[in-house]
Parts: C-alpha cells; structure tokens; sequence
C-alpha cells in the first residue's frame, strides 16, 4: 500500500498499466487495489498541483494561526469543522506549538477578498482570540512537487 | 613549431576515448533532449553526510590525513564488510581508501600487473577496465557474457581463456551495464576453478547495495577466496556521493603494501572532507540508502514492463540502477538505433556496444532518474518505434 500511495502522490493519472508494471502486479490488480483505497477512505480524492504564476497570477493565499478557546461541549474539533466548511478555506490543521492553536490555509481571488474572509467569517466565530495572517509570497515546493527552483539536472559530464 | 606527435606517448595515442562520451557530448549540444544516460544517483546525498562534511569545514584543520585513509574511516568499512559478508579485514593492514572506486581499479592493476599479463574482462562492463589494464601494461582478454544466462559468468564462459599469463579476473557484479548479478551459486563453481590457479579476482562491487529482491553475495564470502580477491567498492552509487570521490580496496596485506605505494605517491591521499563525512554515511544512513533502494525497484519494474510491452524484450536485472533492453527485432545496430533515437526520438542512452561486443544490440537504460522523467522518455521511445515501424512497412510496400 505504501508504494502505491507514494506513486500516486507523484503523480495521480498514471495508466492502470504503468502503475501495474511499478508494483509488480497486473493492471486489474492496480485499479482493483485503487478501488479498495477508495472505498475503505484511505485515497480521500485527487487533486492538482497548479503554478498560479502561469494559470492565474492575482490569486492570493495566506496562512492564518488562530487562538482559539474550548469551551464546554466544543473542544477543536467543533471550532475547526465550521471553519472548514468555507470554500476559501484549503486545509485547516491543528497545531501543537502552544503560540496559536489551528493553522487555517485560504485561497482567495485577491488581497481584499482574503482580508474581508479573515475579518468577517473567521474573526466573528465564536470562541476564536485572535488571528495572525500571513500571506504567501512564493511558492516553491508542493505537496512534494516543485514549483520553481528546480535545479537542472547537470549530470552526465563524466 | 612544436611536433605534439613526436610528444605525446603512443601507448595512450592508441587508447579509445570512452563511448558514453561521445553521446553526452552531441545530446549536450541540442535542445530537448531527455537523457537516460547517466551513472551516477538523481538523489542528493542525504542530509547528515552533508552536515556532517559542514561540521569537519567548521571545526578542523583540512589536512591531508594518512596515505591509506583515515583511520575511523577505515575502521568502519572493515566493520561494514564483517557486518554484511562475514569476513573481517585489518583496518590498519587491508584497507586503503581510494578517490573513488575508479582509482581503486586503477591501482590494482598497476600493482599487479606487468608488461604482457594478462587480465580476464567480463563483459559487457563499465568502459574503464580495458584501457586501464592496458594502460598497467597488461593485455584484456575479453570475456563475453550471454543472454541466456541472464549475463551471469559461467565457468565455461572462461575456462578456455585462461592461460599461462592469466593473472587477474575482474568480477564486475552488479553489473553495469546489464543489472545482472552474480548469486553464491553462480560463483561457486568459478571459485572451486580459481582456487587450484595463481589468478587473482579483482571483484568490482560498486553497486552492492543497490540489488532488489535478495541481498547482494561476495565472492569473498567463498572458501579461500578472501586470499585471492580485491575487493572494490565505494560510497558514489550506494550513498548517492559520487562528487565526493571516495571508494576503496580491501585485500591481503601484500596487496595493499604494494598498491599503497602507486597511491601515496601518485594521489597521496584521498579528500580528507570526504573521508569524514563517509564515516557518517557508514554508521547512521542505511535508512537513506534503503529508501533509494525502494523508489530504484520501483522504476525498475516499470522500465522492465515498459520495454516487454514495446517489443524491446529486456530481462529482469536484479541489480545496479540500469535495464538493457534488447534492440535487435529493430534491425538496427545498437549505435544506428542509439544515434537515430537521439536526432529523431529526442532521448540518449548509450548503445550497449560501447560496453563491449557483446553488449551489441542492447541498449544501456538508466533509471537514475524521476518517474516522471522515465514516463515522458517511454513515450517518445514508444512513438519512435512506431515511426520505425512504419518506415519498414513501407519498405515493404515499395519493394
């Protein structure tokens, strides 16, 4: 299961075949273990990896840590499923540093749109202290992707 | 005017460059070429040999350490070698570290060899062997390989090509270019010939770490053959350090008495930076190297599917981080298919040719190399075949 997931995670359109061939079993054998993946809810769906320099280049993200207080009857968990169910929001995480509590990634179209979701929809939840917005300049390195900085590959000189 | 003829010395006027070279130099001069002709790892070299040679820049005097290596350097390989083969080498004695496995094939034959020897080449191999023997004075008496045993050396593939002068023989398993390996009973009975003779193996195990699907045997490990192998390795494919030149001999002390001399006074010592951060490979990163392992399987599988299903049939190699697809149902020689699938496909590899005759019809397949880059180099190979395919039928078509 391991392999599998890790050639997915490279790159999730690969060919029944060619995974097939990867891992030593049949195509059928590939696309029956994928429906399994599916199925029990280890493979949750597949996404793309996009260079927003060259697709859309206003679209603006940002990383929010927020301070957050349980109350009674609704720890975390409570707190980070409504924020979730934003569509700006692209993951949200809980962390374990002590200076702030979940880590909130929102994708907006622009620098107000963020702002206005930071100010109107996160801020206004009840139980949130404070948030701090961090806005991502560059990206490099995705989801184990790279986006730029790609070294060229200078082998071959001996 | 100065005649470079008269100048230069004809024992290396007549030495072929290497023809992996050739390749790289036309594939570097044309735009969108995708290689699958390297030796050398993708991966980096893991992190905590790279720190640990930013510690020893940081905190030591760069010298230039003892002529035969570092002594926890070589204590940790004669460690290494006991832990993996069960047999131990004198750290102070048998051990020379060398910049890279290269130098330690060089220096065995220049230690060996004199005027006239002659040296058993297993082929197809690594281009360096040949030149080098001749180059120690020594002659090399190709030893062809065969398909149909899966390029493994058998005794019959030899026996025949011993004579009087025979003084060495160089094993080269796991091998590149073929990925074959060589298991204790494939060695076995080329052991039970060698031990009634004065023939020396000079056993090339560069690639030892990198074998899928069983662990990598040394002819070392056989009844009386310690006494008679030198034994080469190095950290360049197993630890991804090849711009860390390091290798090293390990042999019976006599070996190493003699080739220690061509060494110090030729190199003197290998890099010291390297040698430290070599210790570090040795005693924390087997996870790394483990971890390199599985990804190569990986595209290995692939590759040895991929070329089944072009047609270019390819045996299973077990080891190194190369396939040898067969080229033959093209028609073509291995230098035509290699030369026309570079101009016309946009992918290098090297013809097998270059790895000796018997490496004619294969190609060298590396997969030191992302998935995504095997995967986009598969499907120029596949419409490349296919426009081969057509020229032929309407070859038939005209005639």
């Amino acid at each position: 299961m391991k392999d599998i997931i890790k050639i997915l995670q490279q790159n999730a359109r690969i060919s029944d075949t060619a995974l097939g061939e990867m891992l030593g079993i049949s195509a059928e054998e590939a696309a029956a273990e994928i429906d399994r993946l599916e199925q029990n809810g280890v493979i949750k769906g597949y996404s793309v990896i996009v260079d927003d320099d060259l697709y859309d280049k206003s679209t603006v993200y940002a990383t929010i840590e927020l301070k957050v207080t349980p109350q009674r009857d609704c720890g975390f968990d409570d707190i980070a499923k409504t924020i979730m169910m934003y569509d700006e929001v692209e993951s949200v995480s809980l962390m374990s540093s002590g200076a702030y509590d979940l880590a909130v990634e929102v994708k907006g179209n622009d620098l107000k749109d963020v702002a206005f979701f930071v100010s109107e929809r996160l801020a206004t939840i009840d139980g949130i202290l404070s948030t701090s917005t961090h806005f991502i300049l560059k990206k490099y390195k995705e989801k184990g992707i790279f986006i730029d900085g790609e070294e060229p590959d200078e082998r071959g000189l001996c | 005017m100065i005649d470079y003829d008269k100048v230069l010395s004809d024992k290396i006027k007549g030495i072929k460059p290497s023809g992996i070279r050739k390749f790289f130099d036309i594939a570097g001069t044309m735009d969108d070429v995708i290689s699958l002709g390297v030796g050398e790892p993708d991966f980096n070299t893991p992190w905590a040999i790279r720190k640990a040679a930013i510690q020893v820049l940081e905190r030591k005097h760069i010298i230039y350490g003892p002529n035969k290596g570092l002594a926890p350097l070589r204590g940790a390989i004669s460690q290494t070698i006991e832990k993996k083969h069960g047999v131990r080498y004198d750290p102070d004695k048998e051990i020379i570290v060398t910049v890279g496995g290269s130098e330690a094939i060089d220096l065995a034959l220049r230690g060996l060899l004199d005027n006239g020897d002659e040296v058993l080449v297993v082929e197809p191999c690594f281009v360096c062997y040949a030149p080098l023997v001749e180059l120690a004075g020594g002659v090399p008496v190709s030893v062809p390989t065969k398909i149909e045993n899966n390029f493994k050396l058998t005794l019959d593939d030899f026996k025949d090509k011993v004579t009087e002068r025979t003084k060495l023989i160089i094993l080269p398993f796991p091998n590149n270019p073929t990925g074959a390996v060589m298991t204790r009973e494939d060695l076995e009975p080329i052991a039970e010939f060698l031990r009634d003779t004065n023939i020396m193996v000079l056993s090339d195990e560069i690639y030892s770490e990198l074998t899928y699907g069983r662990k990598h045997f040394s002819i070392i490990e056989l009844e009386g053959m310690r006494e008679r192998t030198i034994y080469v390795n190095g950290f360049s494919k197993a630890y991804a350090m090849t711009g860390w030149r390091l290798g090293y001999v390990t042999a019976p002390e006599p070996i190493i008495n003699q080739i220690s001399k061509i060494h110090q006074y030729g190199i003197m010592c290998s890099p010291f930076i390297s040698q430290n951060a070599a210790v570090e490979a040795l005693s924390s990163c087997d996870a790394e190297v483990a971890k390199m392992v599985e990804e190569y399987n990986i595209r290995r599988r692939y590759l040895v599917g991929e070329f089944n299903r072009l047609g270019l049939t390819c045996f299973n190699p077990e080891g190194a981080f190369y396939v040898f697809p067969c080229i033959k149902s093209t028609g073509l020689t291995s230098e035509e298919f290699c030369e026309r699938l570079l101009f016309e496909g946009k992918v290098a590899a090297v013809p097998g040719s270059a790895f000796g005759d018997s490496g004619e019809g294969y190609m060298r397949i590396s997969y030191a190399y992302s998935l995504k880059h095997l995967m986009e180099a598969i499907s120029r190979i596949e419409k490349f075949l296919k426009k081969l395919e057509a020229e032929k039928n309407e070859g038939k078509n005209c005639g």
